[in-house]
């Protein structure tokens, strides 16, 4: 046991296995909450979408109970025995809630588990590639739709830091200084899946779908990456995680209630903020080829876009990308405008300072038993608490996809093309001079 | 002028700003969704539906007594008042089913019995549920009104074989039907 602590403390201690070690970890932690998102939220989309054209959406996939048949249970209806053995009458109340629940016909999961059911469907089909694909490009092209969007969510911080004893971890993958860029680069690279499959498909329809998403995305990017400017005007970083220790010390971008945030500079950059806000925002449902702007696969004229030649797993990926593409796009937008991890009202400072006087009074001889555990362990609760506020912030704002989705028809491609060039670029470009001016005028 | 061009509505700045218009479709559709959640979405009664929303939760409450009448299910053979097969076995459907799933096989009927006027009785009538689409053309092309589009939508088979329905079971799902045809009669 000593052996294995020492053997701990002399890796740990040593501060390139240390880096290593952490950044394995975070890696896999926002692989799989990312993974699980992207089920999430194809489940929240499903479901929305069942409310919203009021009806239930999925919400029959369970364990159905009958498996236990095929495992050899005898009993046809276990819910009656476990009832019984528990002395409930057949007619109370807790007898109706269990079958009301169906679990006398399955374990209910309440549908949750449909997008994997879903995912199992869609990897036993058949894998087809049809002859007159360029083959290369083709099995390519889902891998450069899926990959970006994760390697750019890299840089997104999910929560502060920790001091350890070893030294602190900074809550996000990497912790670069040119993040937003670093964003921009990727999710830009994932057009060229979309171009690939269009064009390697060899077939009309998947070839303008991909013409169309090209020229879409191209020309948001345009927007979007003007639209943030004012923002980094603010802040004067690159630096994610710096950004969102800003918005959590002295308010968030569009809800400047504490810290500096209260200063009249501030409240006057807050017309700059909405709008670079609301082209932000529109600029990620076009990157994400989210309805109104899923000029690329718009089913209606283009049979299903660019992955019309797709099956099997690889439209999976396809379908995974999107969803990946949605859930890093919005995660953007709340670490940009809506304090990211922050949990806002001036907590984080409280927390922060909360937890350095516990972990002080820990270490400290006289301190009890529940001191130094509460001394250890302040940092990860401060954390852990900021990384359930950035879940809870994202969760939110997924739903607000989903349900912009399920609200606004689809727009002309035209349409869409001109809000772009002839409305956003403009206003993007007028409100980093309205903002230069405003930090300038205004102290 | 033959025609009259349609007038454009020329819309105000805040119409082409679509702010507004998007915010008042988010407030309806997040109604719809408060309303289906708490169970009161609107003409909930006239569906008596138990669901979330508008819907019917299917195998616990079923839409049957509402089916109209002229519903495709499965199709069936009937056999007239007297009892009499209605098929004369002509393979009219046989040949007009697009999915081919029927297929008859052709038999004499009994000189002695009373509707040996008709000459021809199928000797197999078989239908294959697994390749029926509920098309109708079969009903539509009987020369004979002998075969019907029943009621009959939930086909959940737990044996492949049951899925390929011979002549008794359509019979007996198909039942008699009122109206006589009476081309076959003594008289005629
Ligand atoms: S069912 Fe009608 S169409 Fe078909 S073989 Fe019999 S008589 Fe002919
Ligand atoms: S309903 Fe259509 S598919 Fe079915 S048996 Fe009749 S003709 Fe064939």
């Amino acid at each position: 046991m000593q052996f294995i602590i020492d053997c701990w403390n002399s890796v740990m201690g040593d501060p390139t296995w240390f880096y290593l070690i952490t950044t394995i970890a975070k890696l896999a932690l926002m692989f799989i909450l990312l993974l699980l998102f992207v089920v999430l939220s194809v489940w929240i989309e499903r479901r929305i979408a069942g409310w919203i054209q009021d009806r239930p959406g999925p919400n029959r996939t369970g364990i159905p109970i009958h498996l236990l048949q095929r495992f050899g249970s005898k009993e046809k209806q276990p819910l009656k025995k476990w009832l019984e053995y528990f002395g409930v009458p057949a007619n109370s109340w807790i007898a109706k809630l269990c079958t009301w629940l169906r679990l006398d016909r399955e374990i209910p999961l309440f549908g949750l588990i449909q997008p994997m059911a879903d995912g199992a469907k869609l990897f036993l089909k058949q894998e087809m590639t049809p002859s007159y694909v360029r083959k290369g490009f083709f099995i390519a092209a889902p891998m450069f739709v899926l990959g970006p969007p994760l390697i750019a969510a890299a840089v997104l911080p999910f929560s502060s830091s920790v001091d350890t004893c070893y030294g602190a971890i900074n809550m996000c993958v990497a912790n670069l200084n040119i993040g937003v860029l670093w964003i921009f680069a990727f999710s830009g690279l994932s057009v060229y899946g979309l171009t690939l499959a269009g064009w390697a498909s060899n077939s009309k329809f998947p070839f303008i779908g991909g013409l169309r998403a090209t020229a879409q995305l191209i020309s948001y990017e345009v927007a979007m990456g003007l639209s943030i400017i004012p923002l980094l005007m603010m802040f004067s970083t690159l630096n994610l995680q710096e950004i969102v220790q800003n918005q959590a010390e002295n308010g968030w971008t569009l809800v400047p209630l504490w810290g500096e945030g209260l200063s009249l500079q501030r409240w006057v950059l807050l017309l700059p903020m909405c709008i670079s806000f609301l082209i932000f925002v529109t600029s990620v449902f076009a990157e994400a080829n989210r309805t109104p702007f899923d000029m690329a696969e718009c089913e209606t004229d283009l049979v299903g876009g660019y992955h019309t030649e797709y099956s099997s797993m690889k439209f999976a990926s396809f379908f995974m990308g999107e969803y990946v593409a949605m859930v890093v796009g919005s995660a953007l937008v709340i670490t940009l405008f809506l304090g990211g991890w922050s949990i806002g009202l001036g907590a984080d400072v409280c927390l922060a300072d909360w937890a350095k006087a516990a972990a002080i009074t820990g270490s400290d001889q006289a301190a009890t038993c529940w001191q130094s555990i509460l001394g250890c362990c302040a940092g990860w609760i401060v954390v852990l608490l900021q990384f359930v506020a950035f879940i809870v912030k994202l969760v939110a704002f997924v739903f607000f996809f989903v349900w912009v989705r399920w609200t606004l028809p689809r727009f002309r491609f035209d349409q869409v093309m001109k809000l772009s060039w002839l409305v956003f670029f403009e206003i993007a470009v007028i409100n980093i001079l309205l903002t230069a001016a405003i930090l300038y005028f205004i102290q | 002028m033959s025609y009259t061009p349609i007038k454009r509505p020329k819309f105000s700045l805040a119409d082409r700003i679509y702010i507004v218009a998007i915010a008042k479709g988010l407030c309806r559709t997040f109604k719809h969704l408060v309303l289906a959640l708490t169970r009161r979405s609107r003409h909930r009664e006239d569906f008596n539906s138990k669901g979330i929303g508008l819907c019917m939760p299917f195998p616990e409450q079923r839409w049957d007594e509402r089916l109209p009448e002229y519903y495709r299910g499965a199709p069936t053979l009937v056999r007239g008042e007297d009892s009499r097969e209605r098929c004369v076995s002509c393979q009219l459907c046989e040949f007009i089913c697009p999915a081919r799933a029927i297929t008859v096989t052709p038999g004499e009927v009994d000189p002695a019995s009373p509707c040996a006027k008709q000459e021809k009785a199928p000797k197999e009538f078989t239908i294959d549920m697994f390749r029926c689409i509920y098309c109708g053309m079969c009903e539509e092309v009987c020369p004979e009104q002998a075969i019907f589009m029943s009621q009959e939508y939930l086909i959940t088979l737990t044996d492949r074989d049951k899925g390929i329905r011979d002549k008794e079971t359509l019979y007996k799902l198909g039942g008699v039907r009122k109206g006589l045809v009476n081309k076959w009669n003594d008289h005629k």
